[in-house]
């Protein structure tokens, strides 16, 4: 076959941005799916209640602890084995649940040291007014935790839209998906898999310039 | 009235505060004075509950707490009727100076925004901080800070203001503009409990003096008598060595 095939490389662009959408939806459903629940389980941690801390530290440790595409198969093609229901299941909903699952372990985990980083005084200043520990979370402590932890959520992220792509293994027909179908029929395997790795990389560069500008102004918040 | 009966606690094996009896009348102004180490804080910090104390009790108005017995809604309750002024300010560094007072009117007296805003705007005119509404902690001075902080704890009305060593953390240029707002507080007979080294500012202002030692009061009376006679040979020896 030869040297690259720029023209067909060029041909495939339009083909392949056409699934972009796809991708980028389910990293992004699955991110607003996995800060809520990581939001709930760092708390949990945080206040160590009882009964759900340990299972909590169960699920952290499970999906931090096995490969994400092990758990996408055993959501996808083990589940609705045990559990009928589960077979009425996409592809898509089955990765966005995947991700949002394995996602929300690691941001749980950032989210419980970005807590334990706020001052230990902010928590006895809310006390002190009489403040409840929801109140205290919710107005005072989660909104400066969560400035100490973006820029870690927004790696998450990324390595989100770089997960999506294990959607394919899933049947879902995303990028991955498309270039695997191109390729097979003009056998230019390298191009086509060339170029989803370059729109990949274009798209998690973007988001990584986005995280150093938001860094400089999370640096000067609060400093008005 | 505020009542303390008995109020104890240990940090593990240490005893720190070995059952403390504390009348407090209305408008009285009571300075704490004594080595560092001998629970002065603590004792402050017992009376809201920011340490649980082990036992004793304390009767703010017609609220009575045990501590052996206290519930969570009991807690809140003791918090709501004190406020408190840390050594280190402790503001909230994701509110500005405004948001800092209004606090405490939003979440617990559940005031309409505008009205705690309004109420904030007030006492920052009455710290004489108006300018600096909009201004986030980082942004001001220690003093600035400071006032903040004794403005936070004006906004609930509590009938009880502890303050732990408002100025031990400033640097000296700031010290009078916050001893002077106390000054002001104190004059318009709040009832307050003041630790402090400062003290000149403790004979000015203080209707009484405590001195601590060992986590038991060990002398108390007026600042004339504390201060020029004092009885026990361990307040005289501090004295001596504060002077
Ligand atoms: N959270 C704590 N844990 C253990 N020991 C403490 C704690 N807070 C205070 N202490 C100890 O209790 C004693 C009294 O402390 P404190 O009330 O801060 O004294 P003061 O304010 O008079 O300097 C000291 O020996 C101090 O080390
Ligand atoms: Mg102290």
């Amino acid at each position: 076959m030869g040297a690259l095939d720029l023209d067909y490389m060029l041909g495939l662009v339009p083909v392949l941005l056409r699934y972009l959408p796809l991708t980028l939806g389910m990293a992004a459903a699955a991110m607003v799916l996995a800060l809520i629940l990581a939001v709930i389980l760092a708390v949990v941690r945080v206040l160590r209640l009882p009964l759900l801390d340990p299972l909590v530290q169960l699920f952290v440790s499970f999906f931090r602890g096995t490969p994400l595409l092990v758990q996408l198969f055993l959501f996808y093609y083990g589940l609705p084995q045990l559990v009928p229901a589960f077979a009425a299941i996409t592809g898509v909903q089955a990765a966005i649940a995947g991700l949002t699952l394995h996602f929300a372990a690691y941001m749980a985990e950032s989210l419980r040291g970005a807590i334990l980083g706020v001052d230990r005084s902010q928590w006895e200043a809310t006390q002190a007014i009489g403040m409840t520990q929801g109140q205290a979370l919710r107005r005072i402590i989660l909104p400066q935790a969560a400035r100490i932890a973006a820029p870690s959520l927004l790696n998450s992220f990324i390595d989100m839209i770089k997960g999506t792509s294990l959607a394919f293994t899933l049947g879902v027909t995303e990028m991955m998906g498309a270039a695997q179908k191109e390729a097979a029929g003009s056998f230019r395997y390298f191009e086509a898999f060339l170029l989803v790795a370059v729109i990949y990389w274009v798209v998690t560069e973007a988001l990584a310039a986005l995280q150093r500008r938001l860094e400089i102004r999370l640096n000067r918040a609060f400093a008005r | 009235m505020i009542e303390i009966r008995g109020l104890t606690k240990r940090f593990g094996s240490l005893p720190v505060l070995s059952g403390i009896d504390l009348d407090i009348a209305p408008g009285e102004r009571i300075v704490v004075i004594g080595p560092s180490g001998t629970g002065k804080s603590t004792l402050l910090r017992c009376i809201n509950f920011l340490d649980r104390p082990d036992a004793g009790t304390i009767r703010i108005g017609d609220l009575q707490v045990d501590a052996a017995k206290a519930s969570r809604a009991e807690i809140l309750a003791l918090r709501r009727r004190t406020g408190f002024v840390f050594q280190t300010y402790a503001l909230f560094a994701n509110r500005t100076a405004q948001g800092n007072i209004a606090e405490a009117l939003l979440t617990v007296r559940r005031l309409p925004r505008a009205e705690a805003l309004a109420r904030a705007d007030a006492i920052l005119r009455d710290i004489g901080l108006s300018d600096k509404a909009d201004a986030y902690p980082a942004a001001l001075s220690g003093g600035q800070q400071q006032r903040v902080g004794i403005g936070r704890a004006l906004a609930l009305d509590a009938p009880l203001l502890l303050f732990d060593e408002p100025t031990s953390a400033l640097d000296p240029e700031w010290v009078g503009e916050v001893l002077d707002l106390m000054r002001r507080i104190a004059e318009a007979r709040q009832t307050m409990l003041i630790v402090t080294h400062e003290m000149q500012f403790a004979r000015e202002i203080a209707d009484r003096v405590l001195f601590m030692e060992g986590g038991r009061i060990v002398e108390q009376g007026p600042p004339s008598r504390i201060f020029d006679a004092p009885q026990d040979p361990r307040t005289r020896e501090f004295l001596r060595r504060v002077r």
